[in-house]
């Protein structure tokens, strides 16, 4: 993640309307979007972007799975290999007793491992610093961003021409 | 108007609110200074708090014979009070996990807040049975790990140590979920703060940017989370049930207790949310927020689940007659009949009479009403599981055993410190994060505001 600073151009937008219009704009116009900031999750904003669904999922399914087996072994191996005692009469290997430990198990695993998953591939941990484009961002401005580092100034003049055709309510450079 | 909505949908947030408006209102009470009435609820609150830690310094330096339980009646009121709170515990999960798979989008205005009471809840229950094991320094002799005591390990066939994990792994689960929930709100904190504080806020919200990609990310967690919550959540309070409901204790050995405590659990779960939201919404000006629709809808699962407890009793009752079994039916006669006989009618009064009243529109709109029914409701709860628990105990099979129980006042003071706790705990969440989930309320203001729906909605808005 070692990302050297960039020039972002972004405009912001007062509602997620005008938003998505813009956005369907810059596609027709073939411009190399950079990333979408809203203050709250959009409805239908990732098929207008070409957002894939998010795999997270099926590491959940994957992480649930060895929860579940790792918790019914090692209760399997405790109770007949490495310390056999017999409870009430029962067998050792007494799997119904097992089911709601390895449950929990199941769900302790996913949840943690989803969770751990997605702080990690978001880049967020207790230390990072927000490259926060706008501080409205979190509160009621809808932002596009461009990447402009090594853009020309001719292509910086087409994107302001795009804001502006798109109502964007302000446009401003910063690097972060 | 790009979003359709029907007629049926209930206003959820009124007062004509921008998104901007949004923001300002929830994320001003962590921003002001604190207002006097929550200055002398928080006295209070760490003065039981105090009570609390003397009365377990007591306990612990003095061993469990400072308590009223004796031979026959061995679980009593500490075990009341676990089941007790963890049932409270129940209500958070459910409206945060399941109504969000239901798709109730009423749930936004009181679920962050409901969480939050839902780990505080947990950690009260958590006092109970450690400090029941008597020699605490050794409480983690719970968790299986490899030891140089044998090696001795736990036994997995038991009930109580189904408990353990069910309970640590809830509590863990649903803080990961209340937590990341909070992440986006606390960054819309962060990013109206200045100087330390704003560094403390940017290290809670670990670098949240909006991007749309985490919020897809983050949308798709939330759901799965949920998914796995929801059999979590029941998981939990039939675990608990199993402590009682896998011995071989008239009274104790019944089949129906899984629904029943369940049922139980998310019934006192959400009396106490209503207790604490009532409050909440008045003190921190969150009318428009969290609505009289809120406050309705909840207490129609009130009524619910009121009244599924209330059939459990009965068929308790009726069972223990149909089995031929004296034993049983003596347990149950002597439940209703017996030297406990005040706790079951109050039970029966609180729990099963009481929250009938919620049939009327009226009643389920009223304030008062609402706010006086969760407090015996509440009330209620706690005889439930006191019946459950001491009246079974105190006539067992061997009548020269029989035994009365009464609290001491080392356990009352226990108990009224974990109160003291529990809004230690919940009135610092309310200083210092979002007591509403800001991003949350903000997705649904276009079908839900006041002036997008409902009789004076503006239909030339954007």
């Amino acid at each position: 993640m070692a990302s050297n600073s960039k020039k972002v151009l972004f405009g912001l937008y007062n509602d997620e309307e005008d938003l998505k219009s813009a956005i369907k704009v810059a596609n027709e116009g073939h411009l190399d979007i950079m990333d979408v900031y809203t203050p709250f999750p959009v409805h239908g904003l990732d098929p207008v972007l070409g957002l894939k669904e998010s795999r997270l999922h099926y590491l959940g399914f994957i992480y649930g799975a060895t929860g579940a087996t790792f918790g019914f072994l090692t209760m399997s191996w405790i109770f007949t290999r490495d310390w056999p005692i017999m409870f009430g009469g029962k067998p050792y290997w007494s799997v119904p007793a097992f089911i709601p430990i390895t449950f929990e198990m199941t769900v302790l695993f996913a949840a943690w491992g989803m969770t751990i998953t997605f702080y990690t591939i978001c880049g967020m941990w207790p230390g990072v610093k927000a490259k926060t484009l706008d501080d409205r961002i979190t509160d009621d401005k809808f932002c596009v961003a461009f990447d402009v580092t090594d853009a020309s100034e001719g292509d910086v003049d087409q994107l302001r021409g795009f804001f502006s055709r798109t109502n964007a309510a302000e446009v401003n450079v910063k690097t972060i | 108007m790009s979003h359709a909505v029907a007629p049926v949908r209930h206003i959820l947030i009124e007062g004509n609110k921008s998104y901007h408006n949004i923001t300002e209102d929830l994320v001003s009470p962590t921003e002001k200074s604190p207002t006097r009435e929550w200055i002398v609820a928080f006295t209070l609150s760490a003065a039981f708090l105090a009570l609390y830690i003397f009365s377990i310094v007591w306990t612990v330096w003095k061993g469990i014979g400072e308590w009223g339980a004796n031979r026959t009646i061995n679980w009593a009121y500490d075990i009341t009070n676990f089941v007790w709170w963890i049932g409270i515990g129940h209500a958070g999960t459910l409206i945060s996990a399941i109504l969000l798979l239901f798709r109730q989008r009423w749930r936004t205005g009181v679920n962050r807040a409901a969480e939050a009471m839902t780990i505080f809840a947990v950690i009260c229950a958590g006092q109970f049975p450690i400090f029941h094991m008597g020699r605490v320094w050794l409480a983690f002799f719970i968790f299986p790990f490899p030891n140089t005591r044998g090696p001795l390990w736990t036994n997995f066939n038991s009930p109580l140590l189904w408990d353990v994990f069910a309970i640590s792994t809830y509590f863990s689960v649903s803080l990961l979920f209340w937590y990341t929930g909070l992440v986006p709100d606390l960054a819309t904190v962060r990013d109206r703060a200045t100087g330390f504080r704003r560094k403390m806020y940017e290290w809670a919200s670990f670098g949240w940017t909006g991007s749309a990609k985490h919020w897809q990310r983050w949308e798709a967690l939330s759901l799965v989370l949920a998914g796995i919550s929801t059999p979590l959540v029941l998981s939990v309070h039939t675990i608990v049930s199993f402590d009682f409901a896998t011995s071989v204790i008239p009274g104790w050995h019944t089949t129906i207790f899984p629904p029943y405590f369940v049922a139980g659990a998310i019934f006192s779960g959400f009396a106490m949310v209503q207790t604490l939201m009532i409050i909440t919404r008045k003190v921190l000006r969150l009318e428009e927020y969290i609505t009289l629709n809120h406050v309705e809808s909840m207490n129609k699962v009130i009524v619910l689940t009121g009244t599924i407890v209330g059939v459990a009793y009965l068929t308790e009752l009726f069972i223990a007659w149909y089995s031929g079994y004296i034993y049983e039916q003596f347990a149950f006669y002597n439940r209703v009949f017996g030297v406990y006989w005040w706790s079951y009618f109050g039970m029966m009064f609180c729990n099963v009479v009481s929250p009938q009243v919620f049939w009327s529109r009226k009643i389920r709109r009223s304030i008062w009403w609402t706010f006086f029914l969760s407090i015996v409701i509440n009330i209620g709860m706690w005889f439930e599981r006191f019946v459950i628990i001491a009246t079974t105990l105190a006539r067992d099979y061997l009548p020269s055993s029989w035994s009365y129980y009464r609290p001491t006042w080392v356990e009352i003071s226990i108990f009224a410190g974990t109160i003291g706790l529990f809004f230690v705990c919940y009135l610092i969440f309310t200083r210092v994060a979002p007591v509403v989930a800001i991003a949350e309320v903000k997705s649904i203001l276009k079908v839900a505001g006041d002036q997008y729906i409902g009789k004076n909605a503006n239909k030339k808005h954007h």
